[in-house]
C-alpha cells in the first residue's frame, strides 16, 4: 500500500500538507580540521509528523547537538553538512524546502515563522542590555512588516501570558528575572511568529525539577492548543520518556534506535538503550544495584570498527566488531543491533 | 550538656558524630550597583550529623543552601553563627586549617577544574600524599598514588599515574578527584554535587564507588545534589533544604517515600518518575503544574515558614510563625505546622498539584 500512497501524497502536495513537517534523510555532518573530516553525525534519517514531541537522547559527543545545529541550519565551520537533506514540509501545502540547499537570506525568512528554537541558556539566548519587550517587539515587527509599536505590545502581552509571565515584566532585563522565568519568557519568544517547528536544546537542564516540571507542562499544553511540533534534545532520558511521542537514542553519530516512549522503556530493543534506561536509579521502586555503563563513549577521531557500541556491549559477538549494524524496523521501533537478525538471539 | 534543639536527635545510634553542624547559620553581606548592602540569609539555623559508614544526602533546590552548607562544614566559610564539631569538639574559629583538611575532604562538581592541567596525575596525588605525610619516601608515594587509583577503581593504576588531565575522560577525572582527596586518609567525605557533569551512564559507577567508601571504608559523607532518586540509590539518611533552612530529614525510606513536608512532597512529584509512562496519561501527569512557583528571594525572606506561599496547606499561622521541629520517630522530623495541628494526614491524601489546586486563596492571604 506504500508505493499508491506515495503518489497520492505527491499530487496533493499544492492542497493538503504532507503529514511530516521534517524529514531528515541520510544526514551526514563533517567537522573539518587540520588532520581531516571527523564526522559527528552520520546517515541520520528521522521524520517528524505535525504536532509531535520527538526526543533526542544521548551522551556527550553522540551528535545530538551537531544534529540540531544542522536542523537549524545554525551550524558554524568546522562543522558541515556533507550528505543527505532536511526537507521542511510547510503546513500551506507548499511543495517540501531542503533547508540544505537555502541560502541565508531564504532561511532568515523561514526563522521564526516556521521554525525556532529554544537553547539551554536562557541568559545566553536573550540580549542582555535590551529590556524582554523590546525583544519581543524586534522578532515580532522584523516578521511582521505591518505592525506597530501598540500591535507589537499587546502581542508581547499575550505571549507572555501563554507562559504565565506579568505583562508588566516587558519592562524587565533579563538579569532582572529568575532562570526559570527567563527560560519561560525564551520559549514564548520561540513561539511569537507561530513555527511549525520548535527545536529545543537541553531546554530544562539550568532549571530546577520543579521549574523544569512547570516549563514541560506549558509546553505540553501550548504544543496541544497550537499545534507546533517539537524536536527536545537533552542527555537526560528518564525525562523524555515522561514527555516525547517518540524517542531517538544516538550513540556515536548515529540513531542505533527510535521507537515510541513507552516501547523504548518497556522494551528498549538495544543494548545501549537498555544501558541508558537502567543507568536512572528509580524514585521508587525497590532498590538494586546498578552498574550503568561500563567504559566511556568513544572518541568519534577514532570510531570503533563495526558495531561503535560493541567494547561497551555486555552481550556483543564477534560479528559485532566487524559488522555495522543497520536500523532494523520492529513492530513498535526500529534498532541497529545485529543481534536483531542474527539466529544468535531471538 | 543540653541539646539544641536543631540537632538532629534520636537517631538509634548513640556514638559521637564524626563531623556535625550545630545550628549553623551563614548570611552574606551583598553590596548591589549604588552602593546599598543588604544581608543574604544563605543557611539559617542547619544542624546535620555525619557518622562513620554513613551517607547523608542534602537535597533542595539551587539557592537552598546546600552548596554553602557543604563549604561550612568544609571551613571554607566561618559560621555567622552555630559551631562545626569535628569528633564532638567545637572547631576553633581560626585553627589551623591543614589538620582539619586531612580529616575533611571536599569534592567539587566540576571534575575539569579540580586538577592542576599542566601536571600529570602522579603529581596531583603526590604533592596530597606529602602533604598528608613529610615522612614518606618518593617510592612510598608511588605505591601508595597506585594504590590510590585503584581504590578508585582506575586499574591497572600504573597506567593513570603519567597521564595528563585532558587524557582521561570526564568519569576518569573524578575519580581522580577522589583519590587525591582520599590520599590524605580522611574520615568525611563532602561531595558537592560530585556526578552532575558526567555522563548519564557513568553516574551509576561513582555513585557505587561512594557507596563502597562508604560501607567498607567507613568513610562518613554528605552527598549534595538536586537529584532525588540518586540521593535514594546511594544515600542512607536525607535532609531536606529549603531557602536556606532544613525543612525535612530521616531515613530515606521515610522521607522520599512518605514525605512529611509539603515541600519534599513536591520535590519529589516534579522529579522524573520513568515509572509513570503508561500508568496515566501524559496529560494527567501535568495537569495542573504549570503554577508551582519559585523559592523566594534570601534577602527578604517570607516570614513564618518560608514556604508558605507556595504551600497547598498553608494557614494564616504559618505565615506568621516558625513551625517546631516534629519528630515522628525512627529518626523522621519535619518542620511543618500541619503535624502541631493533626493535619499531617493531608500531606499524603492527594498529588500536590491536585492539593495546590484547590487551594483557597484566602486562606493566605497575608
Amino acid at each position: 500500500m506504500s508505493a499508491p500512497a506515495r503518489t497520492e501524497t505527491r499530487t496533493l502536495t499544492r492542497s493538503s500538507p504532507h503529514e511530516a513537517v521534517l524529514e531528515v534523510r541520510d544526514l551526514t555532518v563533517d567537522y573539518i580540521g587540520p588532520d581531516g573530516a571527523v564526522t559527528a553525525c552520520k546517515d541520520v534519517t528521522l521524520s517528524l509528523r505535525r504536532g509531535e514531541i520527538l526526543g533526542i537522547a544521548g551522551e556527550s559527543g553522540s551528535g545530538k547537538s551537531t544534529l540540531i545545529t544542522a536542523l537549524t541550519r545554525l551550524q558554524r565551520p568546522p562543522a558541515a553538512t556533507t550528505s543527505g537533506s532536511i526537507t521542511f514540509h510547510p503546513r500551506d501545502g507548499r511543495a517540501g524546502i531542503d533547508l540544505v540547499g537555502l541560502s541565508p537570506r531564504e532561511l532568515r525568512r523561514l526563522r521564526w515563522s516556521t521554525m525556532s528554537i529554544v537553547l539551554q541558556s536562557a541568559m545566553d539566548a536573550l540580549n542582555p542590555v535590551m529590556r524582554l519587550g523590546d525583544q519581543f517587539a524586534d522578532v515580532l515587527r522584523t516578521h511582521y512588516r505591518d505592525l506597530d509599536r501598540s500591535g507589537a505590545r499587546d502581542r508581547t502581552t499575550e505571549l507572555l501570558a501563554m507562559v504565565g509571565i506579568s505583562a508588566d515584566r516587558a519592562r524587565s532585563f533579563p538579569h532582572e528575572m529568575s532562570g526559570g522565568m527567563r527560560q519561560r519568557a525564551t520559549i514564548a519568544l520561540a513561539l511569537a511568529c507561530e513555527p511549525e517547528l520548535v527545536v529545543m536544546d537541553e531546554p530544562t537542564t539550568a532549571v530546577d525539577v520543579v521549574m523544569q516540571r512547570q516549563i514541560l507542562a506549558q509546553v505540553l499544553r501550548l504544543r496541544r492548543e497550537l499545534g507546533f511540533a517539537v524536536v527536545i534534545v537533552t542527555h537526560d532520558l528518564s525525562l523524555l520518556l515522561e514527555v516525547a511521542d517518540r524517542i531517538a537514542i544516538m550513540y556515536a553519530g548515529r540513531i542505533v534506535e527510535v521507537g515510541t516512549a513507552s516501547a523504548l522503556y518497556r522494551d528498549p530493543a538495544h543494548p545501549y538503550t537498555r544501558g541508558l534506561r537502567d543507568s536512572f536509579p528509580p524514585l521508587h521502586a525497590p532498590l538494586r544495584e546498578l552498574r550503568g555503563i561500563p567504559g566511556t563513549p568513544p572518541d568519534l577521531r577514532r570510531p570503533p570498527s563495526g558495531c561503535p557500541f560493541h567494547p561497551r556491549c555486555p552481550v556483543r559477538v564477534e560479528a559485532c566488531q566487524s559488522t555495522l549494524p543497520a536500523l532494523v524496523p520492529l513492530p513498535e521501533q526500529e534498532a541497529a543491533c545485529l543481534l536483531l537478525t542474527s539466529e544468535e538471539n531471538p | 550538656m543540653t541539646r539544641h534543639d536543631g540537632a538532629p536527635a534520636d537517631t538509634a545510634d548513640h556514638e559521637v558524630a564524626v563531623l556535625s553542624a550545630v545550628d549553623v547559620s551563614k548570611h552574606f553581606v551583598v553590596r548591589n550597583a549604588v552602593g546599598n548592602s543588604s544581608v543574604v540569609r544563605a543557611v539559617e539555623h542547619a544542624s546535620v550529623d555525619l557518622h562513620a559508614g554513613r551517607i547523608v544526602a542534602v537535597v533542595g533546590e539551587s539557592g537552598s543552601g546546600k552548596t554553602t552548607l557543604a563549604r561550612l562544614l568544609a571551613r571554607f566559610y566561618e559560621p555567622t553563627q552555630g559551631q562545626i564539631r569535628l569528633d564532638g569538639a567545637p572547631v576553633a574559629k581560626g585553627s589551623a586549617a591543614r589538620g582539619y583538611h586531612q580529616q575533611v575532604q571536599l569534592i567539587f562538581q566540576d571534575p575539569f577544574g579540580s586538577l592542576n592541567p599542566v601536571h600529570r596525575v602522579r603529581h596531583n596525588l603526590d604533592r596530597a600524599l606529602r602533604i598528608h605525610d613529610r615522612r614518606l619516601g618518593r617510592a612510598e608515594r608511588r605505591r601508595r598514588a597506585v594504590e590510590l587509583l585503584e581504590r578508585v577503581s582506575l586499574t591497572p593504576g600504573e597506567d593513570f599515574l603519567d597521564k595528563f588531565p585532558h587524557e582521561l575522560s570526564g568519569g576518569q577525572r573524578q575519580r581522580v578527584v577522589i583519590a587525591r582527596a582520599l590520599a590524605v586518609a580522611p574520615k568525611v567525605l563532602l561531595g558537592d554535587e560530585p556526578i552532575s557533569m558526567l555522563d548519564v551512564s557513568i553516574r551509576l559507577e561513582m555513585l557505587n564507588l561512594l557507596g563502597r567508601l562508604s560501607r567498607e571504608e567507613g568513610l562518613a559523607m554528605l552527598y549534595i545534589t538536586h537529584d532525588i532518586a540518586s540521593a535514594r540509590y546511594v544515600c542512607d539518611d536525607v535532609v531536606v533544604m529549603y531557602a536556606g533552612q532544613m525543612t525535612e530529614g530521616g531515613p530515606k525510606d521515610r522521607v522520599i517515600g512518605a514525605p512529611a513536608h509539603p515541600y519534599t512532597k513536591l520535590l519529589v512529584e516534579s522529579s522524573p518518575d520513568p515509572d509513570r509512562v503508561g500508568t496515566t496519561s501524559r496529560d494527567d501527569q501535568f495537569a495542573d503544574a504549570e503554577a508551582l512557583g519559585e523559592p523566594p528571594s534570601l534577602i527578604e525572606p517570607p516570614t513564618g515558614c518560608r514556604f508558605h506561599p507556595r504551600c497547598p496547606f498553608a494557614m494564616s499561622r504559618c505565615a506568621e510563625e516558625e513551625p517546631p521541629r516534629t519528630d515522628l520517630g525512627d529518626g523522621h522530623w519535619s518542620r511543618c505546622w500541619l503535624h502541631q495541628v493533626g493535619r499531617a494526614d493531608e500531606i499524603g491524601a492527594d498529588t500536590y498539584s491536585a492539593a495546590l489546586a484547590r487551594r483557597d486563596p484566602a486562606e493566605v492571604a497575608s
